[in-house]
């Protein structure tokens, strides 16, 4: 599923200069920047979780975050929608600049920033609604659509996350009575619905069954033509699967970060080797 | 069939498993054994509970005794204020309790959470949870029975909801709290504000919020003691809040310490009705904590 050329999905403007065939299109193609973390530290209280992060997110790329449990991945994806707000005690400095802005700062509205960088975790997190109702939550939070937009909105979605033929039918039944993997892709098209700008994905096929998993992975490739895609995965073939780029991060530190099939071959890193070859992690 | 097992390991080793195994086997069923014992001493109090209510109170349940106002005894009185007095004084009880409790139990799981306002706010309403009713009684007679000089339905009902208030504090704050802490994050993910995010939680825990509810009802119906310096009770037909007001607990309290048949039995009849109530609330209350799962 990931053998089709990049260029296919990039809009004409983004300049493409297609290296060697077999070569992935990221090393290619670093062109615009949607995210570029600069001098990142995140903290816990007084547990100092992220030291000096240095990392640029490519626009319409899926970059994957590997690394050991409790290595700062999900840490730093959950700094770049300020989920960690909703914590006192969480802070972090430095600089992250989404098309230039500093979203750390506080300039920017949370709310608002969250419409541009949605998230979708680990667990799938159906509301207690109807379908519909969950992914009109998303919509409604932020516009006021008529009812037939509305309506083509969430058939728009559904359809993009490959639901709605499964459920066509069923839009008014409850969201939790689906099965865990169309949870979660319901998940994915409820964030999508709000036409964010980056999505991040936190281990979203750890609590999935490999079919499941499968889909959600063909999804992710469908959707990085429109978004900029960032996921946190302990599966390292589904880094390598879907990943245009690779950053791995140990104790807090990010170690390296490379297009992917650089960084499964040929690592700068002697840790990075070591935690993709099994040796430790 | 066991022989060869034990020689292939060593005796002293063998043995001594199997003789603690027995000793696992008998606690087990010693544990057991106390277990069900204390289940059935529970269960014959209740039982002995319900069958002297059904046996003396259901052949004073009549017509008349459900339709007739209170009487002097030998006088063919009935409990019809009683009823329709507590029902008056637990529906506005309920009405008072409820959404102050509700929005403090909200404000403690959702927006307080550990801060030192919250804890504070917590303790007291853990507090109160526990404090003797009777105290509830004297504190709404001082505040609203002396200041105004007599007795009233509507001081009755304020007490009843000085005892709801902290039952749905409680009850409220645990259930949102059962909410996993994934949905607020998926819902504050999607960009929505705290006040949108606490709605959406609400509407998860709802039947558990309902059955708080209930419970506080179901408690609050049978009180005597709050209603005692407050609504008094009342021997004529009064649906006035500004007046004394009769209830079923009171009626039980006043009619089982008289000296006439009469009287007595409608105590029964009252206590086997109001039994029958706070049982109904709580079946339904199960039920819908039940559903929800």
């Amino acid at each position: 599923m990931s053998e089709h050329t990049p260029a296919e999905r990039v809009p004409a403007s983004t300049p493409i200069t297609v290296g060697a065939p077999e070569v992935r299109a990221v090393e290619a193609l670093p062109a615009e920047t949607k995210i570029s973390v600069q001098n990142l530290d995140f903290y816990y209280g007084d547990n100092h979780a992220l030291r000096n992060i240095n990392i640029d997110f490519p626009a319409r790329r899926v970059t994957g975050m590997i690394g050991p449990s409790g290595c700062g991945k999900s840490t730093l994806l959950r700094t770049l929608n300020r989920m960690y707000d909703l914590y006192p005690g969480q802070r972090a400095t430095g600089r992250a600049m989404l098309d230039g802005v500093n979203i750390l700062d506080g300039g920017l509205d949370a709310n608002t920033l969250r419409s541009r960088v949605g998230m979708v975790f680990q667990k799938p997190t159906p509301f207690p609604m109807s379908i519909y109702d969950n992914i009109a939550f998303g919509i409604r939070l932020h516009e006021k659509p008529s009812k037939s937009e509305l309506d083509g909105r969430i058939e728009d979605s559904l359809r993009r996350v490959a639901l709605w033929d499964e459920v066509k039918d069923r839009l008014k039944a409850g969201a939790t009575e689906m099965s865990g993997g169309q949870q979660q892709r319901l998940c994915i098209a409820r964030t999508i619905a709000t036409k964010p700008e980056v999505i991040l994905l936190d281990e979203p096929t750890s609590a999935l069954d490999p079919i499941s998993t499968a889909r959600v992975e063909e999804l992710l490739d469908e959707l990085k033509g429109d978004f900029t895609i960032v996921i946190v995965t302990h599966n390292l073939q589904q880094a390598a699967r879907c990943a245009d780029q690779v950053a791995f991060f140990f104790m807090g530190e990010l170690i390296e970060v490379a297009p992917a099939d650089i960084l499964f071959t040929r690592p700068r890193e002697r840790r990075t080797q070591d935690y993709i070859t099994g040796r430790f992690g | 069939m066991s022989a060869t097992t034990l020689d292939a390991v060593p005796q002293g080793i063998r043995l001594s498993v199997s003789k603690q195994q027995r000793r696992r086997h008998r606690t087990d069923r010693l544990v057991a054994a106390l277990c069900i014992f204390a289940t059935l001493v529970v269960l014959a109090a209740l039982g002995s509970i319900l069958w002297t209510l059904v046996a003396r109170g259901l052949s004073g349940l009549t017509i008349d005794a459900l339709s007739h106002v209170a009487a002097p005894p030998g006088q063919g009185g009935g409990l019809l204020n009683a009823i329709v007095g507590s029902l008056i004084q637990t529906a506005l009880g309920m009405v008072i309790g409820t959404p102050i409790g509700l929005l403090a139990g909200i404000f403690l799981a959702e927006y307080g959470r550990n801060s030192p306002f919250a804890n504070a706010v917590r303790f007291v309403s853990d507090m109160l949870l526990s404090a003797p009713s009777i105290l509830v009684g004297l504190f709404v007679y001082l505040i609203l029975v002396e200041t105004l000089g007599h007795f009233s339905g509507f001081a009755g009902s304020v007490a009843l909801a000085v005892l709801v208030i902290p039952i749905v504090v409680r009850t409220t704050e645990d259930m949102l709290r059962l909410v996993p802490v994934q949905m607020r994050e998926a819902a504050s993910a999607l960009g929505a504000r705290q006040w949108r995010v606490t709605l959406l939680i609400c509407r998860a825990a709802k039947a558990g919020l309902a059955t708080g509810v209930l419970l506080a009802m179901a408690r609050t119906a049978g009180e005597t003691a709050p209603l005692l310096f407050t609504s008094l009770g009342n021997l004529v037909w009064s649906v006035s809040l500004d007046q004394p007001m009769a209830s079923l607990p009171l009626t039980i309290y006043q009619y089982a310490g008289s000296a006439y048949d009469d009287w007595i039995q409608l105590a029964w009849t009252a206590s086997l009705l109001i039994t029958v109530g706070v049982l109904a609330i709580n079946i339904i209350a199960r039920v819908m904590l039940r559903s929800k799962r």
